[in-house]
């Protein structure tokens, strides 16, 4: 009876299971499941970068730690992990016998000058106590890293000075004086100096030329060069001397430091980025100092190996590479569109071509690298060379890795997107509306001019977009036609021609892999790899979010016609 | 046996057009009417392998309404786009015979065919204005033209809607989008725009089908109103609609011209079996 009673259920379960399957809910959990677990990585992914990576620039709180056996270490937490006892005893550190798991901190301790490591381990056994004394100095030096310490004294022209009450003050001024200074020296040296060196650059140049075009000796143009060029000079030896004394007056103050553990060290001011206390920090105070320091990894350039300091360069030289690659993309994808949709004979000729174009969009984008250092860095850039810059050589000026092959290369990897989109708009388009304009006695030229590629607009800026999303997260082809890790100026700047299409330049996601990978202090410099990742993903964003707003435009203005 | 038939007409074709051009060069058009605008000689039309158009001989006479009738696909839409070589815009459409507009063979080579379309417009079934503005809807032919003075496009712009009758609902706002308007406006908005360019001809292939009945007797009021200044050819569907506003009549089968006649005559009393079954709706 029992026995019965249970298969008849399992006779209605599978019945039910299979009218369940046959209902077709378990495809829509399925596809519903697939496109959440999508959301789920893609959010997850955003979230991780994000505050990974803004994280790093808040002031953490320094703590000092008294270990077991007595020494001091100050330093900020910075990751915690819970391990086995057994692991950290077969590391040889005694933990006592009931415990089963040890946590173990990362204590990001700085001085790397002293220590010869910026981070160290330590586990809960061997911390006695942790407390976070008001007075912790943290500097941010341009070399070696942060310093944690204790300021001692201050001193002016190599002379002690008396300690007095309002010390912090006292510091906090002469930061600003030497912030000051290091502005002017700033423009002098790069703005103005650098502009004379470009100056003068010029006229060696231009010297060259003139011997190569075989002048005589005694040609006037010499002497009208000469005279330049000591002008030049002089006004180069003006700003070293304006140099040397601001160098002088930088110098004058040091600040007086120690170590947790008594060693004393002397910081020059000049070497100085950024003097804090967090742990006397308020809330306040704390979001303003963020703020600093975000703004600072946004507008600044990158100091000590890419591992700090800003990452300006890397920002401009990827969205100036973007947005020539879209200035040389979009012509002549468009136009390559409108010939084989418009004017071709559409036979198979054209659908070899458009087949090509189409496989052409799935070459590994470092084949295209290959190509690009090829053709256009070697042929291209070596033929220009020696057709127009022939006094430079055998110093290349468009025969090396730069911008513009950079972009031309990006161009060619996704001229196949803007091509495809850009048929698929005017295929959309009514023949209705064509024949309307032909009706009315314009030609056939006339009437793509006039009515169809404003039409197709839309499709064009879709094409664009795509192209614009593959080409901002390129690297394999860039390392080869242009990037590099660190670029002494921008391409674009104040000396004639204003757009150095020949200079190499930096790019964010080189820059990710650089710091992230290539660094001479890796685990310092991850949270930068974080931040600079996000900032990468925003930029694309939002090149990507302009370019939509100027498509809904589009459309709006034309849908009432697509339908 | 069909490859010399097709065969045939072209050569013969080929021998009277140029027979006919010599003809009427001597004796200056007696064989024409003086109000023949559009005159079709042995037309035939191919589509690839398959004939479209079966040897038409029609003349159409000028600032008349001339309606073609027929059941769908006898190919009266196709004898209309032959009028301004719409037809040109299809692959594999092959052409054999003449169409002379006012003695001109318009399938001659030295023809400009965007010259011949300026001078004979077109309205399609459905509407289909540019998505401009409807000032720039009905300026662009001007424009193709080159013209480019605002004075003169501001007239002509005003003088074609009024000639369509749709200045008195769009006076306020022809800067706004065409396709804003609602489909019967915009059928008329569509045939402002080509007689905005003065053409000789109109041809209007069903200009009333996709709209309503109100906005379909404002078209046939407008063509009334039109055929004082433009010769009118009109393909239709609707035989009633044919009897309203036509002049001459036309019916079409099977790319064959059955006949043609005043519409009275041709209506109440048909000449041919095919034309009283047709209107008499015993068949398309």
């Amino acid at each position: 009876m029992d026995n019965r009673a249970e298969s008849m259920t399992q006779v209605a379960d599978r019945h039910s299971m299979r009218a369940w399957l046959r209902s077709g809910q378990p495809w829509i959990w399925l596809t519903a499941g697939t496109v959440s677990l999508s959301l789920i990585m893609v959010f997850g992914l955003l979230l991780l970068i994000t505050l990974r990576g803004m994280g790093h620039f808040w002031p953490q709180d320094i703590a000092e730690i008294t270990l077991t056996d007595g020494e001091l270490v100050l330093g900020e937490f910075v990751e915690q992990e819970t391990v086995t006892a057994a692991r950290v005893r077969a590391l040889g550190t005694d933990v006592p016998a009931e415990r089963e798991f040890v946590d173990r901190f990362q204590i990001k301790t700085g001085n790397r000058d002293i220590s010869g490591a910026d981070f160290r381990w330590l586990n809960d056994t061997e911390i006695a106590s942790v407390r976070y004394p008001e007075n912790v100095l943290v500097a941010e030096r341009t070399e070696w890293g942060n310093f944690y310490g204790y300021v001692e004294g201050l001193r002016e022209g190599g002379q002690s000075l008396e300690p007095s009450a309002q010390r912090w003050p006292e510091i906090e001024q002469r930061m600003a004086r030497k912030q000051e200074l290091a502005e002017r020296i700033s423009v002098i040296e790069k703005d103005r100096m650098g502009s004379i060196n470009y100056e003068l650059e010029r006229l060696r140049l231009a010297r060259k030329s003139l011997e190569l075009s075989g002048a005589a000796a005694d040609d006037p143009a010499y002497a009208e060069l000469a005279r330049q060029d000591a002008e030049l000079q002089t006004r180069y030896e003006e700003l070293a001397a304006q140099l040397a004394s601001l160098y002088r007056d930088i110098g004058r103050d040091t600040l007086l430091v120690s170590t947790v553990d008594g060693v004393e060290r002397e910081l020059p001011f000049a070497k100085l980025v950024r003097l804090f206390r967090p742990n006397a920090m308020n809330m306040g105070e704390k979001l303003i100092h963020y703020g600093a320091k975000v703004l600072e990894f946004v507008s600044d350039e990158p100091r000590e190996a890419n591992t700090e300091g800003g990452v300006f360069p890397a920002i401009f030289g990827t969205v100036l590479m973007v947005l020539l690659m879209s200035v040389f993309v979009t012509p002549f994808g468009v136009i390559a569109a409108i010939y084989l949709r418009e004017y071709a004979h559409q036979g198979t000729l054209t659908r070899i071509i458009r087949i090509a174009v189409n496989n052409l969009a799935g070459v590994p984008s470092v084949v295209y690298g290959v190509f690009g250092l090829g053709f256009f860095v070697y042929f291209m850039g070596g033929s220009i060379d020696a057709l127009f810059f022939p006094e430079s050589l055998p110093a290349p000026t468009f025969g090396t890795p730069g911008l513009l092959w950079s972009s031309l290369t990006l161009a060619l990897l996704t001229v196949p997107v803007v091509i495809v989109a850009t048929e698929e708009g005017l295929s959309r388009i009514p023949r209705s509306i064509r024949e309307g304009s032909l009706a009315l006695g314009a030609t056939k030229a006339e009437t793509l001019w006039r009515t169809v590629l404003p039409m197709a607009t839309p499709a064009m800026m879709t094409g664009l977009i795509l192209a614009v999303a593959r080409a901002a997260g390129e690297v394999a082809p860039l390392m080869m036609v242009g990037v590099v890790k660190l670029a002494p100026t921008l391409p674009l700047d104040g000396d004639f021609p204003y757009l150095h299409l020949d200079r190499k330049f930096m790019h964010l996601g080189f820059h990710i892999y650089d710091v992230g990978f290539q660094s001479p202090n890796v685990e310092a410099a991850r949270p930068l790899v974080y931040a600079t990742a996000l900032l990468l993903v925003i930029i694309i964003v939002t090149l990507n979010l302009a370019a939509i707003t100027i498509r809904s435009r589009l459309q709006e203005k034309y849908n009432a016609a697509e339908t | 046996m069909t490859q010399a038939d097709a065969d045939q007409p072209d050569a013969t074709g080929a021998a009277r057009g140029v027979s006919l051009h010599t003809l009427r060069d001597a004796d200056d058009r007696p064989a024409i009417a003086s109000d023949t605008c559009i005159e079709v000689r042995d037309l035939d039309l191919y589509y690839g392998a398959t004939r479209a158009l079966n040897k038409i001989n029609l003349s159409i006479p000028a600032k008349v309404v001339t309606a073609f009738i027929g059941p769908s696909g006898c190919g009266k839409s196709t004898l209309l786009r032959c009028f301004n070589r719409m037809n040109d815009l299809i692959d594999g459409v092959r052409i054999e015979g003449e169409v002379l507009l006012r003695g001109q063979n318009i399938y001659d080579r030295a023809v400009n065919v965007s010259q011949l379309r300026r001078k004979v417009g077109m309205v399609f079934q459905k509407p289909n204005p540019f998505p401009k503005s409807i000032y720039e809807n009905v300026a662009y032919g001007l424009r193709i033209q080159g013209v480019k003075t605002r004075r003169i496009l501001d007239k002509s712009v005003e003088r074609a809607l009024r000639g369509a009758a749709l200045w008195d609902e769009v006076k306020d706002r022809v800067h706004e989008n065409a396709l804003g308007l609602s489909g019967g406006q915009q059928q008329r908005l569509v045939i402002a725009r080509a007689i905005a360019i003065e053409p000789e001809v109109l041809l209007l292939d069903e200009p009333a089908s996709a709209l309503d009945p109100i906005s379909t007797l404002k078209i046939e009021e407008l063509i009334y109103e039109l055929k004082k200044d433009y010769t009118i050819v009109i393909v239709t569907h609707n035989m009633q609609q044919a009897a309203r506003v036509s002049d001459y009549t036309a019916f079409m089968y099977m790319g064959d011209l059955i006949e043609v006649g005043e519409t009275r005559t041709l209506f109440t009393t048909p000449r041919r079996k095919q034309t009283e079954d047709y209107i008499t709706g015993r068949y398309g």
